[in-house]
């Protein structure tokens, strides 16, 4: 089992949750984040001033994935939130040690 | 004098209506305003000090601000003690001021321009200042600064005997709240972090619904500045709204040509200049005047704003390079534009010019020492700002341990 962990454009969040449903992904943890990457934020003015932010906004979307799926959930992760532009995010693979499902008991894949 | 003057119903009715407008863009208007334009952290703390400056003021100017700003006249320095807590303040016309209009009226009209001007200055010291320090400040300020310069302007005292023009207050409010906030901003010093960190405002929204409070109470600001429902009122109105529009206009095009992109604040920033602008005009110049009053306005509070930032001190939501500009600009451009009522320099009356810089540099250096000593006095009394911890945490927490938004 792999943990996946996308960082990506916040508007691309529900092409990439609606192409994940249809591949059978069953859940996934969403989180708004901060961060930045090559992209370095963007200026921002008011009245005479100008600030450089440096963190944009962001999704994080993290999904437990069993190991046959990982392949898949990654091609259409990156094929829903690309844009072609700078700033579209990264994936990040780690392996997972387990999951447990609270309600049944249930471990590792059968609680994925 | 035995016969009481007559009480115009029309003119009582306006100058009512017109103490409530000004409140408007006291509460919530400015508070708005400026509200949107701190941080998250600090936005309470801000509205804050809008809102008590205007309880308070209300209680200082009838008990004794009033009378020393409007009372008898001493040599034309201050007005007496005899109208202490209102005595002799009553609903008959005053033959001096409004004398159309119950004394009382007239009075509480006025009330409202002292709690604003107070208000006003609270922008240059946002995010930073004690409580306890800003109503010191307040008491002090307004008993020692604003009371007096009403007096010379308006209440018989010596720079009105001059024939100087202040329509509605570019000296009394936006130059003498301009002034005191560039010291202000010196004294207190940067906010933590200026200049490195950014500090964007939290809620430009916010800061627009205060825009158009403060445009809207604006018309009882300088129209009920005529003190009476009639012609003035009428040129008053008329050149508010076309100062104000003309500022947003001139303020987005120079920041377009400057920046390369017009802003939402920066429109909003260019109306508020405008009507700063005007205010000392406002009852003495026509339509085409006022707009071109509004486009200077814009332009040149843009490049206030923008030298300020070069210049590195930290008056924080731009009070000097908007209301402290503003209003320098409005009373020489009067004393240049000025052809209904009073005529100024291109209307035959070159005088008028020197008397309305005799003014701007009057109000300045009084606005500018006597705060300087104020804030002196405050800050051996309590202390003039928060603890540096107090500040990252936000005045909203330290200061009254609430959060605007959970």
């Amino acid at each position: 089992m792999k943990l996946l962990s996308a960082v990506i454009k916040p508007f691309k969040l529900d092409e990439v949750k609606d192409a994940l449903i249809e591949l059978g992904i069953q859940g996934m943890t969403v989180t708004e984040v901060k961060g930045f990457g090559r992209q370095k934020g963007h200026k921002e003015t008011y009245r005479g001033t100008e600030y450089q932010i440096e963190f944009v906004p962001k999704i994080k979307i993290e999904i437990a994935v069993p190991d046959n799926l990982l392949q898949s959930v990654i091609e259409t992760v990156v094929r829903t939130a690309k844009t072609g532009s700078i700033g579209d995010g990264k994936i990040f693979v780690s392996d997972l040690q387990s999951v447990i499902r609270i309600r049944t008991g249930e471990t590792n894949e059968s609680a994925i | 004098m035995t016969d009481a003057l007559p009480i115009d119903t029309g003119d009582t009715a306006w100058l009512l209506m017109s103490s409530a407008l000004v409140l408007a863009m006291i509460v919530p208007g400015l508070a708005l305003f400026y509200g949107g334009l701190v941080r998250s952290k600090n936005v309470l703390g801000t509205i804050m000090q809008t809102v008590v400056i205007l309880c308070m003021m209300t209680l200082t100017w009838i008990l004794w601000g009033y009378t020393l700003a409007f009372g008898p006249d001493h040599g034309g320095i201050i007005g007496g003690l005899e109208w202490v807590a209102l005595n002799g303040v009553g609903l008959a016309p005053s033959p001096d001021y409004a004398s159309t209009v119950p004394h009382q009226v007239f009075m509480f009209f006025q009330l409202m321009f002292a709690a604003i001007t107070v208000a006003l200055i609270t922008g240059s010291f946002a995010e930073r200042m004690k409580f306890k320090a800003l109503i010191l400040f307040a008491l002090l300020w307004s008993t020692f600064i604003y009371s007096p310069l009403a007096h010379w302007v308006w209440g018989g005292g010596w720079l009105g005997k001059l024939g100087a023009l202040d329509f509605a207050g570019g000296a009394v409010v936006h130059v003498s709240s301009g002034m005191a906030a560039l010291v202000c901003a010196l004294v207190l010093g940067v906010r933590k972090g200026y200049g490195v960190e950014p500090m964007p405002p939290h809620n430009l929204p916010m800061t627009l619904l205060g825009t158009g409070l403060l445009w809207f109470g604006w018309f009882g600001f300088n129209a009920g500045s005529a003190l009476g429902a009639n012609e003035i009122a009428g040129v008053a109105f008329l050149a508010t709204h076309t100062a104000a529009a003309a500022g947003g206009v001139s303020w987005m095009m120079a920041e377009w040509m400057y920046r390369g992109q017009p802003t939402v604040l920066g429109v909003a920033s260019g109306i508020i200049a405008g009507l700063a602008t005007i205010t000392p005009g406002a009852g003495y110049v026509g339509p085409v005047s006022a707009l071109l009053i509004g486009l200077i306005a814009g332009a040149l509070c843009y490049a206030a704003v923008v030298w300020k930032v070069r210049l590195g001190y930290d008056d924080s939501l731009d009070v000097v390079g908007i209301h402290g500009v503003g209003g320098i600009i409005g009373l020489l451009a009067t004393g240049v534009l000025a052809s209904i009522g009073a005529k100024g320099l291109l209307f035959g009356n070159p005088g008028q010019f020197g008397i309305q810089l005799l003014l701007v540099l009057t109000t300045a250096l009084f606005a500018l020492v006597g705060t300087y000593l104020i804030l002196k006095v405050v800050d051996l009394m309590v202390g003039l700002r928060v603890s540096p911890q107090d500040e990252e945490l936000g005045l909203d927490l330290s200061q009254h341990s609430e959060r605007a938004y959970s």
